[in-house]
């Protein structure tokens, strides 16, 4: 790492704890929420943006968190911090049971896989054998974490500066683990699967593992959103939410850990933006919008970014 | 000149304390009401939105009629998409940064739930909700939440009166959707036939994800009911009516208010196949031509022209969300000067006997301290083959 790189990276966490102090408690919450989307793309982004396989139901690993989350401090009385862990757990073994009848799909075929996932899965939690645990469509209503050992920071405070010490883990783990052999067995892997076969990595193995940690990424995002949120519902977790993240990804940069974050800033606040020029066709603003970040950085922001800062540096050289 | 003088004094010592009895709680001033609302302007339940849009073009009416005491009504109403997140989300946002007096009218039973606690937390009302369920008429746990629609429960008990009354050796059967919103109508009409619960002789559920009801309706058939209570959403209950028909079913045919739309439900079913049908009501329908020259209807129409052109005169929504911006300004007439939170849901819970004149005759809105369900009543009415036609005596769900 570069020290430019050093700097800017102590400069954004220092806003980043500065910022609940700064702003109202409302745009805390909305802080927290972004950091939630961050975790959560940076799980689809190590499936699709360094492993190439397309995912059009993480919402449905998103939802499994949540619910976990949900159940064990509703029904169990587990405490919040417990249910992360648990949570990613959870995930991290359904995703690799998931990505392993998976292998035999490609491309298209896999999205379309994943999107049968997405689209069943609010129907799924209103199964009503399940009901006794998911509370059916009513959903459950959790409460939200007070700041402990009588720290002076609110709840609101509290709960951004919670999933701000997570986001940061997962985000140096996601980095530690990219960046090694196992990053680029994954690039191999989606850049041309036969040649990474031949030069011996385990191709059914990674994909089936790239998966599992993803919905782990996903699970640990689904299970602090429901905290953040302080309800689950399955109408919370409908296809839109998969599509959403996917255009988080390919907004924010694929195959980037910081597009991550630009991502989950895009598919935060863009939507109230439109909702606030036209109450008639919000979606259509939304979709001028994404069609300009597509256009304007195809490599997504973190792309731009890059570029931008490559050709300052080539400037003072 | 020294008289008109006293009189002057006496006026400035009548009016000051009046002055002084004016007290506000953020979102309300001398110029200004904000109110908040959610409503899914897009998503899958996006036929709802048309409720915020009415509310909006009611308070334009009622601002260029010079507002309500004097302060004109600053409506702020945001796209939820029908996703409890986004409402919790867009709820944070009108109590906090908005500072809003109130919510109101926020739309749909999953995303009020999820809001319920917070709004309750935060001392906000969360006024006269967009849900049936019955859980919004709770003032002991929940004192700043309050329905306005007449509930699951007091709709069903009214249909159980009507069958102790007209069919007291009824043998029922009863269909019902297994969630919350079936149970809520199954309670209420358990309750509403109180001893007499052994005339229920079958209770059969199924899932919203089951693909049709027509072993339901069999099963039904054969325990020999003759009066069928139909607790179904649109589509099963278009199904429920066909297959009933189909196998010569004729019992005496309740179907619950979520899915009388002649429209959506009645026409796929069949009109021949939907004749007797009994439902229930509380708002006049537009397309009925027995208010073709009600003046209620036809001011109801004028509005609609000047102030939502682009809306269906067609949709009763449209009526629903004019009557219940109506109820809300009758609630901040009442509050006078006195513009507090807790004002607010002490003058809503104390309605005694309105009437927006959009509702059905005879059905009059009151609340009270320990009764946080505004309408609790209905008529009922019988489908002739083209039309709704209202019968009997409004029925107090009570």
């Amino acid at each position: 790492m570069s020290r430019t790189n050093v700097i800017l990276l102590a400069v954004l966490l220092t806003a980043a704890c500065a910022l609940p102090f700064i702003v109202s408690n409302y745009r805390t919450f909305q802080f927290t929420l972004v950091l939630v989307y961050a975790i959560a793309l940076l799980g689809l982004n190590i499936l699709t943006g360094y492993n190439g396989q397309i995912s059009l139901g993480h919402g449905a690993f998103y939802a499994l968190g949540a619910y976990c989350a949900a159940i064990l401090m509703d029904k169990m009385g587990a405490p919040y911090w417990v249910t992360i862990p648990a949570a990613g757990a959870v995930c991290l073994v359904a995703g690799f049971l998931f990505g392993l009848p998976a292998l035999r799909l490609e491309g298209l075929y896999l999205a379309l896989a994943t999107f049968a996932l997405g689209v069943a899965t609010p129907q799924l939690l209103k199964y009503h054998h399940l009901e006794k645990w998911t509370g059916g469509v009513q959903g459950i209503v959790i409460a939200k974490p007070e700041a402990p050992f009588g720290l002076p920071v609110n709840a609101d405070q509290w709960l951004y500066f919670f999933t701000l010490a997570v986001t940061l883990g997962m985000f140096l783990l996601a980095w530690n683990l990219l960046r090694g052999r196992i990053g680029r067995a994954l690039m191999a892997i989606r850049d041309h699967h036969l040649a990474a076969e031949s030069m011996g990595v385990h191709n059914a193995l990674y994909k089936s593992l790239a998966f599992g940690v993803s919905a782990l990424y996903t699970g640990v995002a689904g299970a602090l959103g429901a905290i953040a949120v302080q309800f689950v519902a399955p109408d919370s977790f409908n296809i839109f939410l998969s599509i959403m993240l996917l255009v988080g990804i390919v907004v924010g940069g694929l195959a980037s850990i910081s597009g991550a974050l630009y991502g989950a800033l895009f598919i935060q606040f863009v939507p109230n933006i439109a909702d606030e020029i036209s109450k008639a066709a919000p979606w259509a603003i939304f979709g001028i919008f994404m069609i300009g970040f597509v256009y304007l950085m195809p490599t997504g922001v973190a792309g731009a970014v890059r570029l931008l800062l490559a050709r300052r540096r080539s400037h003072e050289i | 000149m020294k008289s008109s003088f006293v009189v002057g004094l006496m006026a400035v010592a009548l009016t000051a304390p009046a002055m002084a009895q004016k007290k506000y709680d953020p979102g309300a001033s001398d110029k200004e009401i904000r109110i908040g609302n959610t409503n899914p302007y897009s998503g899958p339940a996006s036929a709802y939105g048309t409720i915020g849009k009415s509310i909006t073009a009611y308070f334009k009416m009622l601002n260029e009629q010079g507002g309500i005491n004097g302060r004109r009504v600053n409506f702020i109403s945001y796209d939820d998409g029908y996703s409890p997140p986004r409402t919790v989300e867009m709820a944070r946002k009108l109590v906090e940064q908005d500072e809003v007096l109130f919510v109101f009218q926020t739309l749909g039973t999953p995303s009020n739930t999820a809001i319920h606690k917070y709004m309750n937390m935060k001392k906000v009302p969360q006024m006269h909700v967009a849900t049936g369920a019955t859980k919004w008429n709770d003032p002991k746990n929940h004192p700043w939440t309050m329905g306005w629609q007449p509930n699951y429960q007091s709709e069903a008990r009214a249909y159980a009166q009507h069958i102790l009354k007209t069919k007291p050796d009824a043998k029922i059967g009863v269909l019902y959707q297994n969630d919350d919103y079936g149970k809520d109508y199954l309670k209420g009409f358990h309750d509403g036939l109180g001893a007499k619960k052994s005339m229920i002789v079958k209770e059969v559920s199924y899932e919203v994800a089951d693909p049709t009801v027509d072993s339901q309706i069999v099963q039904l058939q054969q325990s020999g009911a003759d009066v069928f209570f139909n607790i179904t959403t649109p589509k099963f209950a278009a199904q429920a009516i066909r297959k009933a028909y189909d196998i010569g079913w004729k019992p005496v045919h309740y179907l619950n208010n979520v899915s009388n739309s002649v429209g959506s439900v009645l026409t796929p079913a069949g009109l021949d196949k939907a004749v007797g049908i009994i439902s229930s009501a509380y708002l006049k329908d537009a397309t009925d031509s027995k208010w073709a020259n009600d003046k209620a209807i036809a001011e109801w129409r004028q509005f609609m022209n000047k102030y939502y052109p682009d809306g269906n005169q067609a949709d009763v929504f449209n009526v629903y969300g004019y009557t219940v911006a109506m109820t809300i300004a009758q609630v901040l007439k009442q509050c006078g000067d006195n513009l507090t939170r807790e004002n607010v849901m002490r003058q809503a819970a104390n309605l005694k006997g309105y009437r927006a004149e959009t509702l059905l005759p005879g059905i009059t809105i009151s609340t009270s301290g320990d009764d946080f369900a505004p309408i609790e009543q209905v008529q009922l009415e019988r489908f002739n083959g083209k039309q709704w036609e209202l019968f009997g005596e409004v029925m107090g769900g009570r």
